[in-house]
């Protein structure tokens, strides 16, 4: 600091408390909400200190919209998808700095085209392809005309048609969200600051490219790896949109969509009491990753928008 | 030895091997083939067919879909509600984030306690962050809703248009805050501190020196931050607004996204949905192109 002003500093904390405050009031709130019951919750004002109810409306909202269930749901699509972004970018990432083939360019590129396009703007085609991923497939088949050259072949008519329905599965959750533009570009600059003398010498020891692959670059990624994780795994556990439409079933569901379930509406009874401690409940894992990893948190997110 | 590089992006030291990238970048293609690229085709074309909710018959219509949608009503609402909704917001979420940051630079004491809790709401997911808006602000229940009424203001976003996209702006915000802040902290941090000792030497104070000094040095993360609040609140507010209002009431909080899931789910006009999601991606587009010239800048934001 360069001067020494204790009223601005007084000021400053103030300031602080009051972001504090801001953050920490709905939370409050919600906590207080959470544990009164059904009656308690509809008076005005609502008490200032919690009540005694808040295992106790936990329970029921875990039983309401089978949290539980949609809890392991959630960790099962948030880990897919951290694991499945870090695998295929760190993959394409190798493949476009350290090989030198034909297409690399228009590799890059069409990987390149999908930054910044988020699935919330072709809501509509891309539940199709979920809904049925084969239908490019189907197409390829009747532009062959195949079904006519079988029929011409051996006499009998086949109709050819193929389904893979993906709604409801963990694969329809987790594959349309594991292309990732800014995993690979954050890999692809943490490579090309790698020295050249690493492959150079793993080369004279005779390593294969995989080898190396393994061996040098995964091990040295390590701290960025790490860094990502955290933030896709908060990408892939807060997701709304997509669970929202892709799971008819509700136990397919994740937890987020089970919080939309337990708003109150206007014709339903006014539970805020449960609406709020499953809020509070699944807010719970990703609050506690970035409490525990703070620094980690913070500079994955700085990473990860470069 | 220093030999320039004869492709942009590649090792000096890299392998000659076509069918091994190739594998490599097989399931990243594969699954942009498949979500992304077929998808946003057919996006394409479907934006210039007409076709009944139930497909039964489809037809060419070169831009009616187009048309038809700037003649709309509710969709030049909705255009006006996001452009509001979104600086609204935008404003909202940089000029707290700038206060805080400000504040946080000149703190010693309780620093990482702070940063701590301002960043948290970052990991509460949008929904969620709806619900709890949603509650403190229920008319009926909501203990803040409570607190604006007690000074006679009638309080009602069920009811009420601007109430409504106070709520959700705010939601917004407080979600967003913590994004800004960080980058901003970051910032602040690489702010030489020969720069600022000259200027308190010449007799800037600590406010003038963070208007005049700081704020310009850290122009082009500003300026990012803004592009990323847009993106923010064009694309990722959708879960707060389904939360808190469902586009309502009377298409006072229809943003631009919420609108196309509720004519492409909904209202099942695939054609109107197909063409509002083209013009999003082109938004989109223009976006990313904004980002790549902040990228040019090559601002530091090294933490």
């Amino acid at each position: 600091m360069v001067e020494r002003s204790p009223v601005l500093t007084a000021i400053c904390h103030l300031i602080l408390i009051g972001g504090v405050v801001l953050v920490c009031m709905p939370l409050y709130f919600a906590f207080i909400a959470g544990s009164l019951t059904m009656d308690e919750v509809q008076q005005v004002p609502l008490p200032l200190l919690p009540g005694g109810h808040f295992i106790e409306n936990m329970a029921a909202a875990w039983v309401k919209v089978n949290l539980g269930q949609l809890l392991i749901n959630s960790f099962i699509v948030a880990a897919g998808i951290t694991v499945g972004k870090i695998t295929i970018s760190l993959l394409s990432a190798f493949a476009i700095t350290y090989f030198r083939f034909r297409f690399r360019l228009l590799a890059f590129w069409l990987i390149f085209m999908s930054l910044m396009l988020p699935v919330e703007v072709r809501i509509v085609p891309t539940y199709e392809a979920v809904a049925n991923a084969a239908l490019p497939i189907q197409w390829i088949i009747e532009a062959l005309n195949v079904s006519a050259l079988w029929e011409w072949v051996s006499g009998h008519r086949v109709e050819i048609s193929l389904e893979w329905n993906m709604l409801n599965t963990y694969q329809g959750l987790i594959l349309p969200l594991i292309a990732s533009a800014s995993a690979t570009f954050l890999f692809r600059q943490f490579f090309l600051t790698v020295p050249d003398e690493l492959l150079e010498a793993s080369r004279l020891d005779g390593a294969s490219a995989m080898r190396f692959f393994w061996t040098i670059l995964l091990p040295l990624s390590r701290s960025n790896i790490i860094a990502l994780s955290i933030i896709l795994f908060l990408y892939g556990w807060n997701q709304y949109l997509w669970p929202l439409l892709f799971t008819t079933d509700r136990d397919m569901a994740t937890a987020v969509i089970g919080v939309k379930h337990l708003i109150p509406r206007s014709d339903t009874e006014p539970t805020w009491n449960l609406a709020m401690s499953g809020a509070l409940l699944t807010m719970l894992p990703p609050v506690l990753v970035v409490l525990v990893m703070q620094r980690w948190f913070v500079r994955g997110l700085v990473d990860s928008s470069k | 030895m220093v030999v320039l590089a004869h492709e942009p992006g590649l090792k000096q030291a890299h392998f000659r091997k076509v069918g091994l990238p190739a594998l490599l970048l097989l399931p990243q293609l594969l699954i942009l083939l498949f979500f992304f690229f077929i998808p946003s085709i057919r996006a394409l074309a479907q934006a210039f067919l007409l076709s009944d909710p139930f497909g039964a018959t489809v037809h060419f219509v070169w831009f009616d879909n187009f048309k038809a949608l700037f003649d709309s009503e509710s969709y030049r609402n909705s255009i006006w509600v996001t452009i509001w909704f979104t600086l609204a917001q935008n404003v909202v979420t940089i000029v707290i984030a700038s206060i805080l940051a400000f504040a946080t630079d000149r703190v010693v004491r309780f620093q990482s306690a702070y940063k701590g809790i301002i960043l948290l709401p970052y990991a509460i997911a949008p929904v969620v962050a709806g619900v709890l808006w949603a509650f403190m602000f229920n008319p009926s229940v909501g203990p803040v809703a409570f607190f604006i009424k007690s000074f006679g203001i009638r309080w009602d976003p069920n009811l009420n248009g601007s109430d409504a996209m106070l709520l959700v702006v705010l939601a917004a915000s407080w979600k967003h805050i913590c994004y800004d802040y960080i980058f901003l902290v970051a910032g602040l941090l690489a702010v030489p501190k020969s720069l600022m000792e000259a200027a308190a030497v010449d007799g800037a104070g600590p406010i003038k020196r963070f208007l005049q000094i700081a704020v310009p040095l850290l122009g082009p993360t500003l300026f990012f931050l803004m592009t990323m609040n847009f993106v923010y609140g064009f694309f990722e507010t959708f879960a707060i607004i389904d939360a808190v209002t469902h586009g309502g009431p009377a298409g006072a909080t229809n943003i631009l996204v919420y609108k196309v899931y509720q004519d492409g789910f909904i209202n099942l006009d695939l054609g109107s949905s197909a063409a509002q999601s083209v013009l999003l991606m082109t938004f989109a587009l223009l976006l990313t192109l904004l980002q790549f010239k902040y990228i040019e800048r090559k601002v530091n934001y090294g933490i």
